[in-house]
């Protein structure tokens, strides 16, 4: 032992310095450790937003953990659990939101899932082809916390809080558009249909559509709008006219809307504000139409050609249209008139009829102006059913000033109120026709027949008897006849004995009168010898030896 | 069987640096008088430093695990995985061999190595005796096998650097692979100031 401490004696020293850092110090490594998980733990905490639960109707696309949700294209969360509900009806994806995206968690934020669409009106969500679905989500205004949501089946065409504003349309039928269907301003898409809705009462259609700012400043209070779908194809008196909006209307339907021409109101409509949704452009920019009247007309003639929907007609100007066609029956007169309701509307008359309202209202009419139609029926105010189209024979109602017209009772109390009518044009003339064919119906074709008949018996008879008896005779009378005009015949013929005495005669004559003539010569010129006679020494002139050479100079000479 | 000697016994002293042999002082602030270096009998605060590591060590394993290490982008269809997803996905997609390797390297060298350095640090500090051939085995093992559970980092790393096909296939590492990557390096720092020699040190209670 003693040897081992000499050893150890022997040995150098260690030098003493001042003491070192406290070894304690490596604490603060797990501290750090600590303090970093720790920080992790928080910024979790602290990151973590709602939890929220959406239901769809099915989980196709959505991946547990992977699926975010987007808005505005951000990462707002994350489907964490994809289950199907307690009743297998619908999936329930669990998302966990972000802190940022706490006001997703509201009453009336929506969800949906986005997936590649290829519709009619175009093409959305392409780039979920490859990086796979996402759910959108639009907030909403409310503040009240929610947890369970039901996810849209379609994407919403408007999100809350784009510049725009939102327009009820109310029309009859929805037509062929669909929520999304374009909306038009001058052809040029302005917005688009964001919902629809059966009215409570289930008569009509209410729409909702939105107008991107900053175009929905030419939504006027006056504004008109109109379902522009398919193809308006128009014949006028300047041609064939196909109106469209666009390529995507025809196939997929869109509406249009613009003010009508003329002065308006033109103050921007409200938020929300109601406008009936017309068929087409012409019905949209007609005026407006103002009260629906019914009224009833009974017709004592058939109506074949009469449709529902055909107009009827004041002096010309269209103001309503045809309803219903009943078939009645008068007992009295044992006949089948026929009943025509009709839908008119008074204000598209214009001036007439607010000058007629307000003479009317002055005169203390009541509501119906009994009082006024009953004038102007007294004056001859009928309906007539008149022929629109004579190919087709397609009739219409016209209400006409008739000063023919027969007076009738006029009750303008009856709701509704009753027009009397009047044949109309086509009638009578069908009437006159009528009348002509009756007469000559009168006409006793068969007497006529029979004397005609009898008559041409006779006349066979005689014709035959013509031809037995006197047809020989004739034939001997003409032999005769061609005997004697051979004779004749002959008798004239240049070498005949009577030609040949013919010509002597007319030489003796023609020398005869030559020499008349020289006596007359001579006697011109010798007036004395009808006294004292010839002289011996005067020379006739030489007799030539036939009639034929006569010179007439010869004549003349002397 | 009898008593070996220690050099604390003898009054000795080794300096770790320059191996010079002192006398000891029996204080605790004696330098080495030829190279400087701090004289200790055993590596000063071992169990203090190595439990305060461990501890370190396993605080960032668990961020490592939560957390992913991983975002693979393969058009446009985006994929985080931490380290468990990540053998799960391996595992599915026809790879069992792979998984295994990664699970091996990624969960069970860590987590060994906690049980170990904990279960020789208790064994030490109790100055147990059992099996103290086997506890320096072990702490061989612990050693060697320390710096193969940064395969995860490597993968990540080389993936990282090699996958870069823009919107076709992208690789980026996400905050989990530093917490795994800061947990190796932490263990093998506390396996490193684990002094082995404690393990035998136990024998002294004995007698």
């Amino acid at each position: 032992m003693t040897d081992d401490k000499n050893i150890a004696d022997d040995l150098p020293e260690p030098v003493v310095q001042r003491p070192r850092v406290n070894a304690s110090l490596v604490w603060l490594v797990p501290v750090i450790a600590a303090l970093v998980g720790l920080s992790l733990v928080i910024h979790a905490w602290y990151d973590a937003g709602p939890t929220i639960n959406i239901s769809f109707q099915s989980a196709e696309g959505l991946d547990p953990g992977k699926t975010p949700v987007k808005y505005k294209s951000v990462i707002i969360g994350k489907v964490n659990t994809v289950r199907l509900s307690d009743d297998r009806t619908h999936v329930v994806a669990k998302v966990a939101l972000e802190k940022s995206a706490k006001g997703f968690a509201t009453a009336d934020s929506r969800f949906w899932v986005v997936r590649p669409r290829i519709g009619l009106g175009g093409v959305s969500g392409i780039d979920t082809l490859l990086s796979g679905a996402f759910i959108g989500a639009d907030a909403g205004q409310s503040q009240e916390p929610k947890e369970d949501f039901v996810g849209l089946e379609t994407p919403p065409t408007v999100t809350h809080g784009a510049p725009g504003r939102t327009f009820d349309l109310h029309t009859d039928d929805l037509g062929s558009l669909d929520i999304g269907s374009p909306v038009y301003y001058r052809r040029i898409q302005v917005g688009r249909v964001s919902s629809y809705h059966l009215n409570k009462d289930g008569k009509g259609v209410t729409l909702q559509i939105f107008i991107d700012a900053p175009n929905d400043q030419f939504v006027t209070t006056s504004s008109r709008f109109w379902n522009a779908s398919g193809v308006d194809v128009s014949l006028g008196a300047d041609g064939l006219k196909v109106n469209t909006q666009s390529l995507a209307t025809v196939l997929a339907g869109g509406l249009a809307f613009q003010d009508p021409p003329g002065p308006h109101d033109a103050t921007p409509a409200q938020e929300n504000d109601a406008f009936t949704l017309f068929n087409d452009q012409a019905t949209a920019m007609a005026p407006p139409d103002g009260e629906p009247r019914y009224i009833r007309m009974r017709f004592n003639q058939s109506l074949r050609g009469l449709a529902v929907g055909a107009p009827v007609e004041f002096l010309g100007v269209p103001f309503g249209r045809v309803v219903s066609i009943n078939l009645d029956y008068d007992e009295k007169t044992q006949t089948f008139p026929t009943i025509v309701g009709a839908v008119v509307y008074p204000a598209r008359l214009g001036k007439a009829h607010d000058k007629l309202v307000a003479i009317a209202k002055s005169q203390g009419d009541d509501e119906q102006m009994s009082a006024m139609m009953g004038k102007l029926v007294d004056r001859g105010l009928r309906a007539q059913a008149r022929t629109g189209n004579l190919l087709t024979g397609q009739l219409y109602i016209a209400m006409d000033f008739l000063p023919k017209a027969t007076k009738v009772d006029f009750d303008g109390r009856t709701k509704p109120l009753e027009i009397p009518t009047a044949p109309g044009d086509f009638d009578k003339i069908q009437q006159q026709i009528a009348d002509i064919v009756n007469k000559i119906q009168k006409v006793p074709f068969d007497s006529i027949g029979n004397n005609l008949d009898q008559s041409l018996a006779e006349l066979h008879k005689t014709l035959q008897q013509v031809n037995g008896s006197v047809l020989p005779e004739l034939k001997n009378t003409l032999q005769g006849a061609q005997k004697t005009l051979g004779n004749a015949d002959s008798a004239l013929s240049p070498d005949s004995q009577l030609q040949q005495n013919l010509g002597g005669t007319l030489q003796e004559l023609q020398r005869a009168a030559r020499s008349l003539r020289v006596m007359t010569d001579y006697l011109g010129a010798h007036p004395d010898a009808l006294l004292r006679g010839r002289r011996a020494d005067d020379k006739l002139a030489p007799m030539p030896p036939s009639p034929a050479p006569v010179e007439p100079s010869q004549g003349s000479k002397p | 069987m009898s008593e070996l000697l220690r050099a604390s016994d003898l009054g000795l002293i080794g300096c770790h640096v320059c191996r010079l042999v002192c006398r000891d002082v029996k204080t605790p602030d004696a330098v080495c008088p030829r190279c400087g270096c701090a004289l200790h009998k055993r590596k000063s605060a071992s169990y203090t430093r190595t439990w305060a590591l461990l501890i370190a060590a396993f605080v960032f394993y668990l961020p490592a695990n939560v957390l992913p290490i991983m975002r693979t982008v393969s058009l446009g269809d985006v994929d985080d995985n931490t380290i468990l997803s990540g053998i799960i996905e391996l595992w599915r997609k026809g790879s069992p061999d792979l998984a295994v390797i990664v699970f091996t390297a990624s969960i069970v060298v860590p987590v060994l190595k906690f049980f170990a350095l904990s279960l020789l640090l208790i064994s030490s500090q109790r100055g147990s005796q059992w099996a103290q051939r086997q506890r320096s085995r072990l702490y061989r093992l612990v050693e060697f096998i320390g710096y193969w559970s940064m395969l995860d980092v490597f993968v990540v790393a080389l993936l990282t650097a090699l996958v870069q096909f823009g919107f076709f296939s992208q690789v980026e590492p996400l905050p989990g692979v530093v917490f795994f990557g800061l947990t190796v390096v932490i263990t093998m720092l506390a396996s490193m100031t684990f002094d082995p020699r404690l393990i035998w040190d136990g024998r002294e209670s004995d007698d």
